[in-house]
């Protein structure tokens, strides 16, 4: 896995529990406490036994747990910024997460994404498929943070294909985050 | 080309067009304003009204225009670039194409590379590009360069300093901080092939100043009473302590190192004359000899010294001159203790004693 996933593991940690209990983890797998840099490839081998020894340390289920770092990662200033790139709106992004592996790719060229598949069967309703359950699991938690983000209701759900459905309830239920096209502090 | 005589023709209004190309600037064919795009015309401001001349708006940065509006049609396949006159800063690139009879011309124009400048400067938003503009994607793709780049950037700083933390390690000995041996060694082959010496802290010695330099052989005299009577502790701190002070006694320049033990070598760059350098080494041995305090015990030591000089060489022979220094400080230690000694006054086979190396008298005798 590219060294971006392990680091946002890293720093779900780090952000949402404390050093202490990231040191805890690093010391279980026997990782440096000063962990994983981002710009390096690591074995996939390494991912897994993060996830597992955070859930084993936090007594939370795997899935839970990398739901929880989606939604950590889209509210990261930066990155949630990029991801607003994607849509106008809600529904607007929702319809271009097929992009979101080769945006995601445009800068990062060496990462490995499954690819992902977005349909509307029905008014409001979108489907959201994705090969690989790691990611889907982050995609469903962060879809839910975007749907905020954007000031959407949604609901957001494993289907019965193992997919995410997404049930749009409302387009504007809220104000949502703003978002400028230009980076603050770019003149 | 089609003929435009011959092309079906097709209309578009403006609403239309505002859509699909929000950055359109309709024109006479004498080049007067008859429309803006909504984006254009957020960026040009009120003064854009219909009727003026489009030149007044924008000035063109290519030849195609030199000749006036009205022969911008004639440009059909260049690429134009304008700058907005009430702010020169602003840049787009254009292109243009004729309406045919009576219909003027219609240019379309694009933020081109600078779009992140322009986006900050009027405040737009997505909905300001038409959804086929790459614009956005553009600024997105900056955005994420910029965040891949600080994260690189991050990485290579961590992986510089975690480098120069293992050279100045692998220079320098741990006990007291001063180079070892293999600085040491560093540093004379430098010196030798007229290059700089290196040491922990790596200081950079002006080419000028090392046209000579001088070699001391350092040995502590009593050290090992120290460390037999007070223990490898109390051996330790005198060490330390007499790094300190050799490094106090020397200039960032020179070369001070512990090759282990006792046994210190230290490398004077621009030092020839034999005069300084014995002074030098007399006020070392006499700092040395003042009493060092551990754990309230009073440890005593001194130091004998050997020295070579490079101008005393025809070819400046590192491991000749290391040698050289070692005998004299062999003579030095068999004078007694304290001592500092000049290779060049022993070379002819002088007996100890009879050499006209200066003594000092040992401060503290026992």
């Amino acid at each position: 896995m590219h060294g971006l996933v392990n680091r946002s593991l890293q720093a779900f940690l780090i952000g949402t529990y404390g050093t202490a209990l990231w040191e805890a983890v690093a010391q279980d797998i026997d990782m440096d406490a000063s962990g994983v840099e981002a710009m390096l490839q690591y074995d996939d081998g390494v991912t897994d036994l993060l996830v597992s020894a955070a859930s084993r340390r936090l007594g939370k289920p795997r899935d839970s747990l990398l739901e929880d770092v989606g939604a950590y990662l889209a509210s990261r200033e930066a990155l949630r910024r990029l991801l607003r790139f994607g849509g106008r709106d809600y529904p607007d992004f929702l319809l271009t997460l097929d992009e979101l592996p080769d945006r995601i790719r445009l800068a990062i060229p060496d990462i490995d994404l499954p690819v992902i598949t977005v349909s509307e069967p029905g008014p409001s309703r979108f489907l959201v498929s994705c090969a690989m359950p790691f990611y889907r699991h982050v995609l469903a938690g962060l879809l839910r943070a975007m749907a905020d983000d954007y000031g959407a209701l949604a609901v957001i759900d494993t289907c019965e294909d193992g997919g995410l459905c997404v049930d749009l309830m409302d387009t504007q239920f809220a104000a949502g985050r703003r978002f400028d096209l230009a980076r603050p502090g770019v003149e | 080309m089609m003929d435009m005589a011959e092309s079906p023709r097709l209309s578009v209004d403006l609403a239309a067009m505002a859509r699909l190309m929000p950055m359109y600037a309709w024109v006479t064919a004498d080049g007067r304003l008859r429309s803006l795009g909504p984006t254009l015309a957020k960026i040009c401001g009120p003064r854009a009204v219909p009727g003026m001349p489009f030149l007044d708006l924008f000035r063109c940065l290519r030849s195609a225009c030199a000749k006036g509006a009205a022969h911008l049609a004639a440009a059909q396949d260049d690429r134009l670039a304008f700058a907005l006159r009430d702010n020169p800063d602003t840049v787009l690139r254009g292109q243009v194409v004729s309406l045919g009879p009576g219909q003027g011309m219609l240019l379309n124009l694009s933020f081109g590379i600078s779009a992140a400048e322009a986006v900050a400067a009027y405040s737009l938003n997505s909905s300001d590009f038409a959804i086929t503009d790459l614009t956005v994607e553009l600024l997105y793709l900056t955005e994420a360069n910029a965040a891949v780049m600080g994260e690189l950037a991050a990485l290579n700083e961590r992986l510089l300093r975690a480098r120069n933390r293992a050279e100045r390690r692998a220079l320098t000995d741990s006990l007291t901080g001063l180079s070892n041996r293999r600085a040491l060694e560093l540093s004379l082959r430098r010196l030798t092939q007229g290059g700089f010496p290196v040491h922990e802290r790596r200081q950079i010695v002006d080419a000028a100043d090392i046209s000579g330099f001088a070699v001391l052989q350092l040995d502590l005299d009593r050290f090992k009473a120290v460390n037999d009577t007070f223990g490898h502790a109390a051996g330790d701190h005198v060490l330390r302590h007499v790094g300190m002070t050799l490094r106090a006694e020397t200039r960032l320049t020179d070369v001070v190192a512990r090759l282990g033990g006792d046994e210190f070598v230290l490398i004077l760059p621009g030092f020839t004359d034999p005069q300084a350098v014995m002074k030098l080494a007399r006020r070392i041995i006499s700092r040395l000899e003042s009493p060092i305090e551990y754990q309230g015990q009073m440890c005593r030591i001194s130091g004998s010294i050997g020295i070579a000089l490079s101008s005393d060489y025809a070819i400046a022979d590192i491991d000749r001159m290391l040698a050289d220094a070692d005998a004299a400080l062999y003579m030095s230690k068999h004078e007694g203790r304290g001592q500092a000694m000049l290779h060049r006054l022993i070379r002819e086979d002088m007996p100890a004693g009879k050499t006209e190396n200066a003594r000092i008298q040992d401060v503290s005798p026992g």
